[in-house]
């Protein structure tokens, strides 16, 4: 069952020198309980496309049915079922965790008993507990981006978009945060789509990938799938996969699909 | 949207910003020290010279300063959510379900009551250095002093989602506030000024709230300029809340 798909979706800035277009026609369609990896170049088109899946950016073209509400006419629902985690997070640095936890369920229209029990139950639940009370900014860097990914997941939403959620963090910390996003999805059956540049992050944990660039998918499949049809075999590194179907390497021409 | 959500999420917004304001002393006190400077080092000077205008001339100066607290103050409100914008709050909380205009007014309703209250210590100010005025005057001052923070925040805040960078606000800012300040006659009365420069500052809408309140604090309510400085207000606030919102409610890359 389909919990995203677009249609033609676009997007096209107005600047001085002209029109930009960002993201210029994306059909995508995601099935509900699956972890999306969207992988593309700096520039492709991943945070514009993630921006306007979770309303905070109007398309300029095409449609979009999140989680059974229609992006353009119904921004409500789509906002009601998603948690959305930005690159840069998106806390008060002077406020305590549970404050901003608290605030950000009664955002949702939960009752400040609820808020608060769910505080409780995610910072158990995502190793923060004992933390509650600690101002966000005296966090390291594993424990602010899980609260991040807390602060996503207070409402129990159907689908979680996590824009580049390892930037930043230490081996150790993205092993953690990989074995974390797995086990959002065995336990809750949470759609993921998540955005990166690590090849390595995308092989371990999407059971898809879409890969984007100038704006337009240019391939889409499992890791093996995209491996085997791209550089050679189910065992090629990924990364000559990705080289090969952006065509930013000396890989076979004929390989690489036309990006227009 | 019904009512009550829009209500409880203004608390929410509101509650979440009031907190930021009480942690910070600072912040509670910061905003009525230039007024304050005025009152005690240009107010002495303006006792005995005629200002054209009944009453003393702490009735004159004390309403231009309880509007001078609000300008300054609410005009610079859009600082804060240019920090917040950098670390990201202000997108989280759009991508939630809460209400355009509560983000709005939640933060513009703590504005207004930190600078009300600035007010009330500024007014409590003056009247140790001799100012007498009716209650309800220096009420009515008050109730001015919060729509006039309402509209400028709104506005503030408006500005910021667009500028987004402390280099092009700041600035921006200060070519506003400062031909404000001068043109609506906020430190002496324009009955003083020449024609051309009287007529200039009718085109000025702060100029009608600056002599409504003075006409407030003469003990007289039933006038025209107390009709024009209430139409002016309310028109402003109406039209300034009301772009702040579309804004909240559009603000794109």
């Amino acid at each position: 069952m389909a919990i995203i798909s677009t249609a033609g979706l676009a997007r096209t800035f107005r600047s001085k020198a002209g029109p930009v277009e960002a993201v210029r026609g994306i059909d995508l369609t995601v099935r509900a309980g699956e972890i999306l990896g969207f992988l593309g170049p700096n520039g492709a088109g991943k945070t514009t496309t993630l921006r306007m899946l979770t309303t905070l950016l109007p398309p300029t073209g095409g449609a979009a049915t999140v989680a059974g509400h229609d992006l353009l006419r119904d921004p409500a629902g789509v906002r009601r079922a998603c948690g959305y985690v930005a690159q840069s997070g998106g806390v008060d640095p002077n406020i305590s965790v549970r404050e901003e936890l608290v605030t950000q369920g009664r955002l949702y229209r939960l009752t400040k008993p609820q808020a608060a029990l769910r505080a409780r139950e995610l910072t158990n639940d995502l190793g923060l507990h004992g933390l509650l009370d600690r101002k966000t900014s005296t966090l390291s860097g594993g424990q602010r981006r899980r609260l991040d990914i807390a602060m996503g997941l207070m409402h129990r939403p159907e689908v979680l978009f996590l824009d580049e959620p390892t930037t930043g963090l230490d081996p150790g910390s993205r092993a953690d945060l990989w074995d974390l996003v797995r086990r959002i999805r065995a336990d809750h059956g949470t759609t993921v789509f998540l955005t990166t540049h690590y090849l390595d992050e995308a092989d371990a944990l999407a059971d898809r990938l879409v890969i984007v660039d100038k704006g337009v998918i240019v391939a889409d499949g499992t890791p093996a799938d995209l491996k085997s049809r791209y550089a050679g075999g189910p065992d090629a590194p990924l990364q000559d996969a990705f080289l090969a179907i952006t065509g930013r390497s000396a890989a076979p021409q004929d390989s690489a699909p036309v990006a227009v | 949207m019904t009512i009550a959500p829009l209500l409880s999420d203004t608390a929410l917004i509101f509650g979440r910003y009031a907190r930021q304001t009480l942690r910070s002393k600072f912040q509670i006190l910061f905003g009525v020290l230039m007024p304050l400077l005025y009152l005690l080092f240009f107010g002495p000077l303006l006792t005995g010279m005629p200002l054209g205008s009944r009453g003393s001339s702490w009735q004159v100066l004390v309403p231009g300063l309880l509007l001078q607290l609000a300008l300054f103050g609410a005009s610079f409100a859009g600082f804060a959510v240019i920090i917040e914008s950098n670390w990201g709050v202000v997108e989280r909380m759009r991508v939630t379900p809460v209400s355009r205009l509560a983000l709005l007014l939640g933060r513009v309703l703590r504005d207004s009551a930190l600078f009300v209250f600035q007010a009330v210590l500024l007014v409590l100010a003056a009247l140790v250095m001799g100012l007498r005025a009716p209650l309800a005057g220096i009420l009515i001052g008050f109730a001015f002093v919060a729509l006039l923070t309402l509209s400028l925040a709104s506005l503030s805040y408006a500005l910021a989602m667009k500028v987004r960078t402390p280099q092009g606000f700041g600035p921006a800012i200060n070519a506003m506030a400062m031909p404000s300040m001068l043109l609506s006659g906020l430190m002496l009365p324009m009955t003083l000024a020449p024609g051309w420069l009287n007529v200039l500052s009718h085109f000025m809408p702060f100029r009608y709230l600056v002599d409504a309140v003075r006409s407030a604090y003469l003990g007289s309510y039933a006038t025209t300029t107390m009709l024009y400085g209430g139409l002016v207000a309310a028109g402003f606030a109406v039209f300034a809340v009301t772009v702040g919102t579309r804004v909240f409610r559009t603000a794109g890359a």
